[in-house]
């Protein structure tokens, strides 16, 4: 079972307490009627699929709150966590 | 006494006899054996029939690895437990055990035949035998399969046992209470850390306690060993026998689980049977030391052949001889001691047999010394003797060649293959594994948990070589932590250290096809069938263990994995390192259903919740169902109703009169806040911004992809506060996407939402006169129509207590939802019970409200709609708000394939004969085109009693809004119903009766 930061709480959880809510910093668009039909299934279906370091978003039922993670899709192992609305971390000094 | 014990020898008791039968007959061992020990004690071998070709078997090994002692035990009802390993199972007074796969009897089995049809079973043969012909497969092949698949008998009844789960948190865990395992504990534990240290046997010392001779420190191991344990119990190293670590899993957890009760002579009371134990540790040390690996040739099966460890620890650790006239057959050094043991202990040794040329001179010496012969460079060709060995024929082999034959009589061959070590855990990490072309072995090598691998498992081998490196793994352990230790020092006297050589099958003079040269022993795998599938085309060695299931039996080829990459690697004419290893998986060995489950079982499997008033539903006689986590009244049948009468009457009653229904289950949260309609604007596709204090509406929420997720009536209670409704089910799904939008695409939205679900208790009043039972309770609001209208909300206060009374309805009459806090729940119903008798109040449960909603072809999401269904396909676009300029999903509605034509819409079916439909049934337009039919839709909601007098039913068809009055067919295995398409409201379309 991993173990998991809630940066809100700032606390290491086990993976008990959280769930999993999908690829991170895909922002609805702001006038989604503006989009062509290939932009909005675009931002609808088509995902990252990363092989190794994936941006996602996590929440912690604990405290409901949703927050974002870089894990590594290979190891299954958590680089960052870091709050929703913050931009994708340097993961050079994470793993530092 | 036993024939092959010898007295005062061992760890046992010999004052302490243990009554146990075998079979049905009585035997006598001692407290401290295992069924195995004891059974060898009395001369038994035989204690098993093996799984493919009910071949006679015994034990092994004497360890957890064992594939063919398997038996059944049992203490009561409900205790029996199949597949134990005799080799495991400790004895205990009275304990009734039996063997395996036989029939009539173990000495003589009707199922042997098998073995005589061997070529008929070789690798494969389940995807080649049974192919034809097709008319063999009903009566012929499939219960010979059944009758043949699995191994024992499962138990029948209901375990009455309890099994318990606990968490664990420590900084070191010790896996493995060997010699390495302790000597890292002990480093690690004197440096001041918290140390946790485990066996899955029955006491501490692993190896040891199989070999007294060695002397550690000055002092016999047995000595050693036992101030050693004191030792670390005085340092507060928490210390489980009988405790198996299963899984090695992310973070360092790994699950223990903990046998507490099988070998207690009586059971305590209320005394849980296992514990399994999630750990997290800091640092792992695996110290599960080596595997003993079998020699693959003719006849290695039979009883009475056994693993060479095996026979010194049953002599060492339990004082029996496993025979009087002992052959030994090896690849490997470490099989001269127990030769040398044995030997000592008074059995005749007939032959030290070693496939290798160059043997050691210390020991070939040690063998002159006891006059034992020994035949250097030879191989093994066959065995006999019907229930037990009799004889081994040996040949030598001398420049690849086989030379002639000679037959040296024997009651027992010892053999080893070498070791492999137990690295089981450390896969589970998904660990890497270097092949070590020396040893033949495949070792530990990139680590991806913080985790040390000590002694044997890692190929180190002798009593010193473990010590020093389990006492380097307990400091790197806790160095790690930043504790530091110096470093300890062990004097080893008498140490037996040893090197081999590993092998493929053994060089044979006869024909190799013919030989029963086994590799798996639990599902009777053969160095034959690994070759067999190599030349049918099986080039992973992950294909060829699923076309030999080598590997695939429960004891997950602890023995058979390196043999049959041997094997396999020769067939294919590669290294073995280029073939690899196939996965290992927890859990390490068969565990039980019940530990797995722990607590989670009856009734606390899954929350059951229960509203204010199950508890007057429960003593009215209600029948329930689960919806959700919910249990809900489902019909509240009278005496001599059935539940199609009960039904019947409560609609009725309703239609008529009025009816009284818990909705308390409804999901509701409370969206609050400056920005609240705002919100509700974007989340629900209706427009809220109108909505009048003191006003409801039914609010259809999407998902972004335009299909239904849920729906509920929405009431506004102030400027700034919505009371939402969700359906039973959705509650805790729509309050997650409302915070997800919330807090990640529009944080700038001031709104808080709250779920209140369980704060409310929801009691619906419906019928004609449901207004004259609801009005004497009600203070400050004037129900009558022209204040209080249909789709209106209010606070006020219903039998002295404060609610929110909605007027609205889900069955199309004149209907209220009153909404009191949920402790007040059971008074305010059983108020309006009181006031309802003058009108023959009638309380009526889930299905009623099925019917009647359908009536009125009100949707239920998630049955009418199946999360492919827009607002469109539903019928619902009126619940549109087209002159927003966004809400979820909106855009997803223009979408190319959601505005296409022949998509599956709502409508509703009526059968010519008025038969009842069955929901999920499948609908064709021509019932005479030929099969496959085209399906162009299925029912969703069907009920035969209601207010109608004719069943009813909706569905999805394909274009079925544009087919109005048409006859679609729904075959069905009694013959094709025919129906006719039609609007979904089938009572009171004009909706007259809510204006009420
Ligand atoms: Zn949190």
């Amino acid at each position: 079972m991993l173990l998991i930061n809630c940066p809100y709480c700032e606390e290491t959880l086990p993976e008990l307490e959280f769930a999993y809510a999908g690829e991170a910093h895909i922002d609805r668009p702001a006038d989604p009627s503006a989009l062509t039909d290939e932009e909005w299934r675009d931002f609808l279906f088509i995902r990252t699929n990363a092989r190794g370091t994936h941006f996602e978003r996590w929440r912690h039922i604990g405290c409901g709150r949703f927050f974002n993670a870089a894990r590594d899709t290979v190891s299954d192992r958590f680089l960052t966590t870091y709050k929703a609305g913050q931009p994708r971390p340097d993961l050079k000094e994470a793993a530092e | 006494m036993n024939r092959y014990r010898i007295p005062g020898r061992g760890r046992v008791d010999h004052d302490a006899p243990v009554s146990f039968t075998f079979d049905g007959k009585s035997y006598q061992g001692l407290r401290g054996d295992t069924v195995a020990s004891a059974l060898l004690a009395n001369g038994v071998h035989l204690m098993g029939r093996s799984f493919k070709y009910h071949r006679p078997r015994g034990a092994v090994t004497a360890g957890s690895e064992e594939p063919n002692a398997l038996i059944g035990t049992s203490r009561g009802p409900g205790r029996f437990e199949p597949n134990t390993r005799a080799t495991m199972q400790e004895l205990r007074q009275g304990l009734v055990t039996e063997s395996q796969n036989k029939w009539p009897r173990l000495s003589f089995d009707i199922g042997a035949v098998n073995d005589r049809a061997y070529m008929l079973f070789s690798a494969g043969f389940y995807y080649k035998t049974f192919m034809w012909p097709r008319s063999f497969w009903d009566k012929v092949y499939e219960p010979f399969i059944r009758a043949a698949a699995g191994l024992g008998k499962s138990p029948s009844e209901e375990d009455p046992d309890t099994y318990a789960s606990r968490y664990l948190h420590t900084d070191v865990l010790v896996v493995g209470a060997g010699p390495a395992g302790i000597a890292a504990a002990h480093s690690a534990a004197l440096a001041g850390a918290r140390v946790v240290l485990v066996d899955e046997n029955s006491e501490m010392g692993g190896s040891i306690l199989s070999d007294p001779s060695v002397r550690v420190d000055k002092a016999g191991s047995w000595t050693w060993l036992a101030s050693r344990l004191a030792e670390l119990r005085a340092l507060g190293v928490r210390m489980m026998t009988r405790t198996t670590a299963i899984g090695y899993y992310h973070q360092n957890m790994v699950a223990l689980c903990e046998r507490l009760t099988d070998h207690l002579d009586d059971l305590p009371q209320d005394a849980p049977r296992e514990r399994m134990w999630r750990v997290r540790a800091q640092q792992v040390i695996l110290a599960q030391g080596a595997l003993e690996k079998p020699l693959v040739f003719d006849g290695n099966d039979r009883p009475g052949v056994m693993l060479a460890g095996a026979a010194q620890t049953y002599l060492n650790r339990y004082g029996v001889r496993v025979g009087d006239n002992v052959a030994v057959l090896t690849s490997h050094d470490s099989a001269w001691y127990a030769a040398f043991d044995l030997a000592d202990a008074g059995s005749r040794i007939a032959a030290i047999i070693d496939t290798r040329d160059d043997l050691r001179a210390d020991l070939a010496n040690a063998a002159a010394t006891r006059g034992i012969r020994v035949l250097k460079g030879h191989t093994a060709t066959g065995t006999k003797g019907r229930l037990r060995i009799a004889s081994v024929r040996v040949n030598p082999v001398a420049g690849g060649r086989v030379g002639k034959p000679a037959k040296i009589a024997c009651d027992a061959l010892l053999m080893s293959g070498g070791w492999t070590p137990s690295l089981h855990l450390f896969s589970h990490t998904k660990g890497s594994l270097a092949w070590d072309a020396d040893s033949k072995t495949f070792l530990p090598d990139h680590k991806t948990e913080a985790c040390q691998i000590a002694g044997a498992g890692r190929g180190l081998w002798g009593y010193e070589a473990a010590l020093v490196d389990g006492n380097a793994a307990g400091m790197a352990a806790v160095k790690a932590m930043g504790l530091t230790i110096s470093e300890g020092r062990f004097e080893v006297e008498g140490d037996r250290p040893g090197t081999g050589s590993s092998q493929k099958e053994l060089p044979t003079d006869r024909s190799a096809g013919k030989a029963k040269a086994f590799v798996d022993f639990q599902n009777d795998v053969t160095a034959k069938d690994l070759r067999l599938a190599v030349r049918e085309g099986m080039r992973s060695i992950e294909h060829v263990k699923r076309y030999t299931t080598n590997g695939m039996a429960t004891d997950q080829g602890k023995m058979s994995n390196i043999n049959g990459l041997m094997i396999a690697a020769d067939a294919l004419g590669k290294e073995p390192p280029q073939v690899g290893l196939t996965t290992f998986r927890p859990p390490y060995t068969p565990t039980s259903f019940g530990a797995f489950a722990g607590y989670m079982r009856g009734e606390t499997f899954q929350l059951t919740r229960k509203t204010p008033i199950d508890g007057w539903a429960e003593a009215h006689g209600a029948a329930f169902e689960p919806v959700a986590q919910w249990r809900r009244a489902w019909y509240f049948p009278q005496p001599g109703e059935d539940m199609h009468a009960a039904v019947a009457r409560e609609c009725r009653a309703t239609r008529a009169s009025v009816g009284i229904f818990d909705a308390s289950t409804l999901g509701k949260i409370e969206v609050a806040g400056p920005d609240a309609v705002e919100f509700m604007n974007r989340m629900y596709t209706n427009p809220w911004t109108k909505l009048g204090i003191g006003r409801c509406r039914y609010g259809l929420l999407l998902g972004e992809d335009g299909f239904i997720r849920d729906d509920g009536v929405i009431g506004r209670m102030s400027p700034d506060l919505f009371h939402v409704t969700t359906t039973t089910g959705g509650a805790a799904r729509v309050l997650n996407m409302m915070e997800d939008y919330l807090q990640t695409e529009w944080p700038d939205l001031n709104v808080w939402l709250t779920s209140t679900t369980e704060q409310w208790a929801t009691i619906a009043l419906n019928g004609p006169n449901a207004r004259k039972v609801l009005e004497p309770l009600v203070d400050g609001l004037d129900l009558s129509g022209a204040a209080f209208p249909h789709m209106s909300v209010a606070e006020c206060s219903v039998a002295g207590l404060p609610a929110r009374l909605f007027r609205l309805s889900f069955t199309g009459e004149l209907g209220f939802e009153i909404n009191v806090p949920a402790r007040h729940g059971l008074t305010l119903w059983n108020a309006l019970m009181e006031s309802g008798k003058a009108y023959d109040i009638c309380p009526y449960g889930t299905e009623t409200m099925h019917v009647l909603r359908a009536e009125k072809g009100y949707i239920i999401v998630g049955q009418d709609t199946d999360g492919t269904v827009t607002p469109q396909d539903a019928g619902l676009t009126w619940a549109i708000g087209k002159k927003k300029p966004d809400f979820v999903g909106k855009r997803s509605l223009e979408r190319p394939d959601l505005v296409t034509s022949g998509r599956k819409q709502l409508v509703g079916l009526l059968t010519e004969d008025g038969s009842k439909l069955e929901e999920g049934a499948q609908i064709v337009l021509d019932p005479n085109q030929p099969k496959p039919m085209k399906m162009v839709g299925h029912v969703t909601s069907s009920y035969d009693c209601g207010t109608l007098g004719y069943p009813i039913a909706m569905a999805v068809i394909e274009g079925g809004h544009d087919r109005m009055g048409e006859t679609v067919h729904i075959p069905m295995p009694g013959g094709i119903q025919r129906a006719k398409i039609t609007s979904t409201v089938f009572y009171d379309p004009d909706g007259e009766r809510l204006k009420a």
